[in-house]
């Protein structure tokens, strides 16, 4: 287990354009027990762009594990997973898909892409964050990062 | 949250402990969502359940796959890497139940397309509190592809 609370914190790349979504995402991550620092961008060009330290990003720590909405602006998150998921460097961070999205070709082609776990948005609140709340315990508390 | 599913989810574990085997079921006996436990001893068996060769003809196609890496046989490694590159399979989520923590396990494992990597703690109560979680998280939370 990942029993680092006083350690480093786990670097999260947030992908969501949804201010709302992004604020109760931080919200319960805040109040997970591993010390974490979400980093929240809101397209799929502004996250290969962290991803890849270029521009501003230079300095920007590499995730340790990335959320990912699937319905972005430009660059949708269906074409970032399967940049990433391709990418020598990048591949081993685990991607979990958080969308709004419950189509079965998108849960199945986001497990095809290599999506480490698909997780569909509950609409309402206290479901959404109940949805974080699991996500944190099983990938920042469980999960052996890489 | 996922609803409740009609249909049980199907579980293969890979495990050739029988005593992690046995807890494994235990823990999953409990478990909120209605599930089926298929234990397979060594990464050979694992390959020809999923391809339903010989004995496991009749077998389903699991959603979800819990597997060791140090395996008699054929190991987990070589296991996760001809899942994910089946077509058929490698939408199904692996996660890896291990006893090594060994950071190149856990990166190569990653590399290899495993969903997630989960060391197993030696103490009971600790293992347990793992497994429920791993229900919790696949089959409460996630999202999973049933083809």
């Amino acid at each position: 287990m990942n029993a680092v609370a006083g350690g480093v914190p786990i670097e999260v790349l947030l992908v969501e354009d949804s201010a709302d979504d992004a604020a109760l995402t931080r919200r319960a991550l805040d109040q997970g027990k591993v010390r974490n620092r979400v980093h929240h961008v809101t397209s799929g060009v502004e996250a290969l762009a962290r991803l890849r330290r270029q521009g501003r990003f230079a300095d920007a720590p590499p995730p340790d594990l990335i959320l990912l909405d699937l319905n972005l602006p430009g660059m949708d998150g269906r074409e970032l997973l399967r940049i990433i998921k391709a990418d020598e460097r990048l591949r081993h961070i685990p991607v979990v898909v958080v969308t709004g999205s419950e189509v079965d070709a998108d849960v199945l082609s986001s497990y095809q892409q290599h999506a480490n776990a698909y997780v569909k948005k509950p609409i309402a609140t206290k479901e959404f964050l109940e949805a974080v709340n699991s996500i944190e315990q099983f990938w920042l508390q469980i999960v052996r990062l890489p | 949250m996922p609803d409740t599913l009609p249909v049980p989810i199907e579980i293969l574990l890979v495990e050739d402990n029988p005593g992690d085997a046995r807890l494994t079921r235990e823990a999953l006996r409990d478990a909120k969502v209605r599930n089926n436990l298929y234990v397979v001893p060594d990464g050979v068996e694992a390959l020809a359940f999923l391809q339903r060769q010989g004995k496991h003809a009749a077998a389903p196609k699991p959603d979800l796959i819990l597997l060791d890496l140090n395996l008699p046989k054929k190991d987990g490694r070589e296991v996760l890497e001809e899942i994910k590159q089946n077509d058929e399979f490698r939408h199904i989520p692996v996660v890896i139940l291990t006893t090594s923590q060994a950071e190149k396990d856990i990166i190569e494992s990653y590399r290899l397309r495993a969903n997630a990597f989960v060391t197993k703690p030696v103490d009971l109560e600790q293992f347990l509190k793992v497994v429920r979680s791993i229900e919790h998280f696949w089959l409460e939370i996630v999202k999973l592809s049933r083809i």
